[in-house]
């Protein structure tokens, strides 16, 4: 009746058509390949923990939604998506009940205490495996070799402890298949080019870790898929590329610098950018939209030091790796990068000796 | 001196007692004394001997503060108190000292920083000054309880996932994975955390029966 003749209204007046479930589901392509090269290079275990990490957090979801009387959100699948992502970073041989607590810690701690979708400071996936890594730190560094023989047919020995109980050593499992298959000593070896950098000073070939023909993390193994992976996203104008792609400068200018101050001490640059979990962190969880800033300058500090971070966490922390803790630290950090880099307000006035 | 306002008396209740255990539960619902309730609750014995020792201290400075209430002069009141408390801890400190050396060891500094424990000096201030004694005793001892329930509820969980025990009795066997960040800190938080919201929850769902009841 009384319909105005112009609705008036604050901007934005144009939306960009796609939705949260449009870009939830395009990631969910994305790491379609990833879980493919997992379960082809890990078999059966790896496909067993990822089903299991994505069942428990969609059950999570669904059982927060019903106590909070709120509308279920499991099918956008941003729920789907931290369950695969947290899945891919952990070792494929991880028992599946701890997967299982991961998955919960990561919707429930992560996510929907802060509010749902949209509301988490941190990536809900990380939450996840830092409650783990917290809680199981043998287990979570029990690394199982890739492409072991029979992978398709019998689980990796660890995998199906009962819940609660302690997952089985497997280093007599390790050396049965390397004397099954008539290799020499340590053949198969559950070492990952991080922890054997570490540890022992043997650096892996770059050309290797690009590839994927390495242990490690079920999904974390391929540095080249996982770019490629991203590259869809960021064709499809679903990940803003700028947080990738300075996450991984920050690093490589960081191990830049330490591989000239002193060549021996500190791994080649290239090997940082393609080993470990860096790749799988800088695509696909620090640029999580929710927990990184939206100002461009906030943007280039955010993600030089998540880079930065990573190698000093290697470098000189106690773990191999830290991604890990890069990311949740940027996370922490993006209110307080927003605040300072908030961009000038169009018509606001310039600051002194600021001719820009 | 004592132009302190006479509160008028209501008589002892059951509910002067119970309120310490429910509706004012000092760890669940004013969130007081959090140093013990996060430090020491990594196993249910520690817990529960945290519990005694703080309703002991509770207990005897409520009755000495309810005592004194007419005597102790307003301006250094906070002062004076914090001297009864300090006795009482002394007195709780030898004592577990003599009970169990291997206990006293466990809980540390922790018993001598009840002193500082804000539900102690928290129920001096405003129950203890002005209430007589039973009053006081009475409700001291329901919010000892209440106390000593709350870290019991945080000690049991995190001895059960953080060692696989129930106050040193072994649940699972041998081949139990301990969850190692439950005896730390931040299991404590998380522990705690999961209490309040389970509270919340409860708390919210009678408030929503209530208004349901009402409204028919």
């Amino acid at each position: 009746m009384n319909q105005p003749l112009v609705e008036i209204r604050t901007s934005p007046h144009i939306h960009s058509s796609p939705t949260v479930a449009q870009i939830m589901r395009n990631v969910t392509y994305a790491l379609m390949p990833l879980v493919a090269f997992a379960v082809f290079q890990f078999g059966i275990s790896a496909l067993a923990l990822i089903v299991t990490v994505v069942t428990a957090t969609l059950l999570t979801e669904s059982l927060f939604a019903k106590l909070s009387g709120r509308e279920n959100t499991i099918f956008d699948s941003s729920a789907a998506i931290t369950g695969l992502l947290l899945a891919l970073t952990l070792p494929p041989g991880f028992p599946l009940w701890m997967g299982a607590v991961a998955g919960f810690i990561a919707i429930a701690l992560g996510k929907t205490l802060f509010g749902g979708i949209g509301f988490n400071l941190f990536n809900p996936a990380l939450i996840g495996r830092a409650f783990v890594q917290a809680a199981f730190p043998v287990a979570i560094t029990t690394w199982s070799p890739a492409f072991a023989p029979g992978r398709f047919v019998e689980f990796i020995p660890s995998t199906l402890t009962m819940p609660l109980m302690r997952p089985a050593d497997l280093t007599p499992w390790i050396e049965k298949i390397n004397a099954s298959a008539g290799n020499a000593v340590d053949a198969f070896s559950g070492a990952t080019p991080l922890a054997a950098w570490k540890f022992d000073g043997i650096a892996t070939d770059s050309m290797d870790l690009l590839t994927g023909m390495v242990t490690g993390s079920s999904g974390e193994t391929s540095a080249l898929l996982i770019l490629l992976c991203g590259g869809y996203l960021v064709l499809r104008k679903m990940m803003n590329w700028r947080i990738p792609a300075t996450v991984l400068a920050g690093a490589f200018i960081t191990a830049l610098l330490l591989f000239l101050f002193d060549s021996e001490a500190y791994p080649d640059p290239l090997f940082v950018l393609f080993s470990g979990g860096l790749m799988l962190g800088a695509i696909f969880m620090a640029s999580d939209m929710v927990g990184s800033p939206v100002t461009p300058l906030g943007v280039l500090i955010y993600g030089l030091l998540i880079g930065f971070f990573t190698v000093i966490i290697r470098t000189f922390g106690g773990l191999p790796e830290g991604v890990m803790y890069a990311i949740l630290l940027g996370n922490a950090l993006t209110p307080l990068i927003e605040s300072v880099t908030q961009p000038r307000v169009y018509g606001d006035k310039q600051k002194k000796g600021n001719s820009a | 001196m004592s132009s302190r306002p006479r509160i008028k008396e209501t008589p002892v209740t059951m509910d002067t007692f119970l309120k310490g255990i429910w509706e004012e539960n000092p760890v669940f619902v004013m969130l007081l004394g959090m140093c013990p309730v996060l430090a020491v609750t990594n196993s249910t014995i520690n817990a529960l001997a945290m519990g005694i020792a703080t309703t002991f201290v509770l207990l005897g400075s409520s009755a000495l503060v309810s005592l004194l209430r007419r005597g102790i002069p307003k301006q250094v009141r906070i002062a004076t108190y914090i001297i009864i408390i300090a006795t009482f801890v002394t007195i709780v400190d030898y004592l577990i000292q003599a009970i169990s050396l291997e206990l006293y060891n466990a809980l540390g500094a922790f018993i001598q920083l009840i002193v500082v424990n804000c539900m102690i000096l928290g129920r001096a201030e405003s129950y203890a000054s002005r209430n007589n004694v039973t009053k006081s005793v009475v409700s001291a001892l329901g919010m000892g309880a209440g106390f000593t329930i709350a870290l019991l509820c945080l000690g049991t969980v995190r001895e059960i996932l953080g060692a696989g025990t129930l106050l040193g009795f072994p649940l699972f066997g041998a081949d139990f994975e301990p969850w190692v960040v439950m005896i730390l800190p931040p299991g404590g938080f998380f522990v705690l955390g999961s209490w309040l919201l389970i509270f919340a929850l409860l708390k919210q769902r009678k408030t929503k029966m209530e208004e349901l009841t009402r409204a028919h």
